[in-house]
């Protein structure tokens, strides 16, 4: 199979690697640049594990090719701690028990972030369909969603 | 998975490609390189086409014509296709939104594809280099459609006369049950002057209810007037049994449903 290069910015730093047409993004992250924080759940598009934000937008890095990646702002959760501190949402998922197994998290925050950054202050219904493309087998999703809601209130006091 | 990706500025040298064995059009990705994630062999290269112009929403003189690669979320965001907003966040969670197309959604085998019941209920046209074809003869033919899909057409439905429901066990977003779009065009007293009515998952693809239609003609949206249209509803349907609901529960439940589609 050809080699193709790829070439983006991850969580502000440039990246450029050849790889397999036709590998997707998840892959791509996971096995050749070393970021393990998107986890490939289902493959499938169910799970939301694997989710990235792509040029502001969530999106399934399972099921997008890399090579259609080309030029883009890729940002995971291995990103978001900056300077050894943890990002408000990392902090408010380990503070509110939200996380257990923890193979959902990744995916979890990433569709927070994307929510917070849009709607800084969201309703818990506004949390319930952000997560809603997420799958979590362990908590029973309320925990999450109150690690959102205390993460959008920290947040807003920063803020103030 | 062993795929190649071949990118092309136009469709028409993309429409070339693409008649190649093996070779299938790559949009948003959620049905193509889901299939090679699960191990469909099939597909040895993948084609897509960035041209602008898929991406493109048009709003003018009451018409709507969306681009084959406009996704979920642009539909459910734009202002002026609130009446689509249902329908478009019927489709997945955020992610999926974000990534799942128009013209991806005409192929999405049941129990997926909501919007193109949307689609088929508002009477839309679909482009591609062969012309214009009514969406009930694209979905037919679908399966052998080789052309890339360019645009979608239909006359943008007042908030009034569209309406659309997703029933799913899972909330807030789970796979269909089923889905159920009505366009409707009702007299100053209330009498149905016209009905589209359009099912997903009552068949392997997006289907009219063409004898529930018929029996709506001249009713009022009353329980008495819109029972014989109920009874009509599973004429002609075959619906799917999958892991979220059997054949004989879809067909069970869809008079139901319709009926609190109508009523509301």
């Amino acid at each position: 199979m050809a080699k193709v290069p790829v070439q983006f910015t991850l969580n502000g730093s440039e990246k450029a690697e050849f790889i397999e047409s036709g590998t997707t993004l998840l892959h791509a992250l996971r096995d050749k640049i070393g970021d393990t924080s998107p986890k490939g759940g289902c493959h499938q598009g169910t799970c939301g594990a694997c989710s990235v934000i792509i040029d502001g937008e969530l999106r399934l890095s399972c099921l997008t090719l890399a090579e259609t990646c080309n030029g883009a702002d890729i940002k995971t959760t291995a990103g978001l701690a900056e300077g050894g501190v943890l990002h408000p949402l990392q902090r408010a998922f380990l503070d509110a028990f939200a996380t257990q197994c923890g193979f959902c998290t990744p995916g979890m925050i990433m569709a927070a972030k994307v929510l917070l950054d849009r709607t800084p202050n969201p309703s818990r219904d506004d949390v319930v369909e952000a997560l809603s493309g997420n799958i979590c087998r362990c908590t029973g999703y309320e925990p999450i969603i109150q690690a959102v809601l205390v993460a959008a209130r920290a947040n807003s006091q920063n803020a103030a | 998975m062993s795929l190649a990706l071949q990118t092309f500025s136009t469709v028409k040298d993309a429409n070339a490609a693409l008649q190649a064995a093996g070779t299938r059009y790559l949009g948003g990705g959620t049905l193509v390189v889901r299939a090679a994630n699960e191990g469909d062999v099939s597909t040895s290269s993948l084609v897509r086409v960035t041209d602008p112009g898929l991406s493109q929403i048009a709003v003018a003189g009451g018409n709507v014509g969306l681009g084959a690669s406009v996704t979920m979320a642009a539909i459910a965001s734009h202002p002026e296709l609130a009446a689509l907003a249902p329908a478009a966040c019927a489709v997945g969670g955020p992610a999926i939104r974000n990534m799942a197309t128009v013209g991806g959604n005409l192929f999405a085998p049941a129990p997926y594809g909501d919007f193109a019941v949307a689609l088929l209920a508002l009477g839309a046209t679909v482009v591609n280099e062969d012309g214009e074809t009514p969406i009930e003869t694209f979905l037919a033919n679908r399966d052998t459609s080789r052309a890339i899909v360019t645009t979608v057409g239909f006359a943008l439905p007042g908030a009034e006369s569209f309406r659309f429901l997703k029933v799913s066990r899972v909330k807030p977003k789970g796979v269909s049950v089923l889905s159920i779009a009505a366009l409707l065009e009702l007299a100053a007293d209330g009498t149905v002057v016209s009905a589209r009515i359009a099912l997903g998952c009552m068949a392997d693809r997006p289907i009219r209810a063409t004898a529930a239609e018929k029996a709506l003609l001249g009713c009022k949206l009353t329980p008495r007037e819109i029972a014989p249209a109920l009874a009509a509803a599973g004429e002609g349907i075959a619906p799917i049994t999958d892991p979220i609901a059997s054949a004989w529960y879809r067909t069970e439940v869809l008079p139901v449903h319709l009926g609190r589609l109508l009523s509301n």
